[in-house]
């Protein structure tokens, strides 16, 4: 009995001590980013508290001077189009794939899977190109086109629900006269309502945190979105940690709200587009 | 690929009309269909995906530099280049760090998957914090721990409170930068690890762990002769992605350290050659490379483990 209460105390300490090591890092910088610029000066170490823990002047300075608010905009207008996209796509693709017949559909099978195993970041190389000479460089419309043209893990995730959806459904309508479009729109969509939920969380926070394609794509400054507005803060803001931590908060703020709200849907469908 | 069960798939002629053969025109129209509705996705996917890694197979045959109208093909030149150029090649052994990173990671990932799969009080609270940073995004990570790291952030003041006094630059040299920033990765990802270990050892069914405590399995048997095999699949997986994701290390290192003090990755090193020097030839010849070895890597695991993972993965046919 006392061997297996140690165990359980060891089972409780590691999990302790995994949470510290999680937390720990964030606590500093948000105890960071409420301090003033002559806390930060005294010497009192990074995990030191705040003066005055309401001292919110560090977020203010980030917010305006760090051009946040532009930074939420342009990142509203490219998750808006980008997940609207996505969305459509992908459930179009799986419908095709799973409801039809066709020659060369194991190709188009293998091209998407593939293509899955492309590192992205990588290809920017020749991407790059292409997109230039679309002349979507320095605009919204790069990132756009290539979250909804490269988004594999959504269309499997897709997939997997249609699959489930019975085809007796597709017959009775077709009896009743309704053509391929009618039925996806008037009964495979409506029924993916969960999987829509889901692409929409995934690629939702996938788009959100993405950095290299907006820094590539969009290096004028008023087209910065959150990650890439951060980023530069390390220019003007070199040495002042208090508002460089008040800025990471802000871009890190959003994303717990969405995960405390959705837990679940954001745990099934990390699972989901994972294990493809 | 292989399917394991082949969906009922509607048959298209099929129609209320099968009595009387279809006209022609509404039998081509069938045909067209599922392409009409392939129409956007395939036409995105060939042109931003497959379209760039032709023209970067075409690329880095040549000497060009992404902007002159000008170029020559120069054959295997830059392919030779990378592999005998010692400080273009060495950037590899950076991933090495990150490689013993992602062991620590799985490790880790399984122990916290396994503990917190049996009863644990605040088991949701733990499970979220396990998971939370993977959600976080990159910059932001960056500066947390570039704070955390530097000259008496975070790191120096913990040790502070144990009485350690360092006065270490965390990121100064090649070994100690590395060290951290792949400490930062296994930060980042041990969530994602964690939760589908998770789900794969909640999918084993709870009456194998009621039938072992039965015959007075204790936990470690139970790992070893219900949890372990119950895991496999995944646990191939999640070894294929540490793979392909230690040699494709881009984002923690370019945010945090730019690749300065010997922390350059391959991907760093691509994407400098490409848009800093203007040598489009070369950064095309590493990115066939890099791409070339993560379908080896891919290939080699799908011999290994032959679908048997089936009914996740990628079953689509």
């Amino acid at each position: 009995m006392t061997r297996r209460a140690v165990a359980r105390a060891l089972v409780y300490l590691s999990l302790i001590a995994a949470t510290v090591v999680v937390l720990l890092p964030l606590a500093a910088v948000l105890l960071t980013s409420l301090k003033s610029e002559r806390e930060m000066a005294d010497d009192s170490g990074a995990l030191a508290l705040p003066d005055d823990p309401l001292n919110f002047g560090n977020y203010v300075t980030a917010f305006q001077d760090g051009r946040m608010l532009t930074a939420f905009a342009n990142t509203a207008v490219i998750l808006l189009f980008a997940i609207g996209g996505t969305v459509l796509i992908g459930s179009m693709t799986a419908y095709a794939i799973d409801r039809f017949t066709f020659r060369f559909r194991k190709l188009v099978v293998a091209l998407f899977l593939v293509a899955a195993l492309v590192p992205g970041v990588t290809t920017q190389v020749a991407t790059f190109q292409i997109v230039n000479s679309f002349g979507m460089f320095d605009s919204l419309w790069a990132p756009i086109a290539l979250y909804m043209g490269t988004d594999i893990v959504s269309i499997y995730i897709f997939l997997q629900f249609v699959r489930s959806i019975p085809t007796s459904l597709d017959e009775a309508a077709r009896l009743d006269g309704a053509n391929a479009f009618t039925i996806y729109r008037k009964i495979i969509f409506p029924l993916l309502r969960p999987a829509v939920a889901t692409v929409v969380i995934v690629k939702g926070i996938t788009t959100y945190n993405d950095f290299y394609i907006p820094f590539l794509y969009m290096p004028s400054e008023d087209l910065g979105v959150i990650s890439t507005s951060l980023f530069r803060f390390k220019g003007p803001f070199g040495a002042h940690w208090e508002t460089i931590s008040a800025g990471a908060i802000l871009v890190i703020l959003p994303t717990l709200i969405v995960f405390l709200c959705l837990q679940r849907y954001i745990y099934n469908g990390f699972t989901r587009g994972a294990t493809r | 690929m292989a399917s394991t069960t082949e969906t009922a798939s509607v048959k298209t002629a099929a129609g209320p009309g099968a009595a009387a053969p279809a006209p022609r025109r509404a039998r081509l129209w069938r045909g067209a269909t599922p392409w009409l509705f392939l129409l956007a996705p395939l036409t995105l996917l060939i042109v931003f995906t497959y379209a760039p890694i032709a023209n970067m197979v075409a690329y880095s045959f040549t000497d060009w530099d992404g902007v002159s109208p000008e170029l020559r093909y120069t054959g295997a030149e830059n392919y030779t280049e990378l592999f005998t150029r010692p400080d273009l090649f060495e950037v590899f052994w950076v991933s090495g760090y990150y490689l013993v990173a992602s062991v620590v990671q799985i490790v880790a990932a399984l122990y916290f998957a396994t503990i917190l799969s049996f009863n644990v009080r605040f088991r949701n609270f733990f499970k979220g914090v396990l998971f939370f940073p993977y959600l976080i995004n990159g910059v932001a990570i960056g500066f947390v721990f570039l704070y955390f790291f530097q000259d008496g952030g975070t790191l120096d003041s913990v040790l502070g409170l144990f009485g350690v006094e360092t006065d270490r630059a965390w990121l100064g040299t090649p070994e100690s930068a590395n060290t951290s920033l792949a400490a930062v990765s296994v930060w980042r990802y041990l969530g994602l690890n964690f939760v589908l270990f998770l789900g794969a050892i909640q999918s084993i069914p709870g009456e194998l762990y009621e039938a072992a405590e039965l015959d007075g399995a204790n936990r470690w048997h139970q790992f070893r002769h219900i949890i372990a095999p119950g895991i496999k699949p995944v646990l191939s997986l999640t070894v294929i992605l540490s793979i392909s994701g230690s040699l494709s290390v881009f984002e923690i290192p370019y945010i945090m350290t730019g690749g300065a003090t010997g922390t350059e990755t391959f991907v760093i090193q691509t994407v400098k050659l490409a848009f800093q020097f203007n040598k489009t030839g070369l950064a095309s010849a590493a990115a066939i490379v890099l791409l070339l070895i993560v379908l080896a890597v891919t290939w080699v695991q799908r011999r290994l483990v032959p679908d048997s993972a089936d009914d996740k993965r990628m079953d689509l046919a």
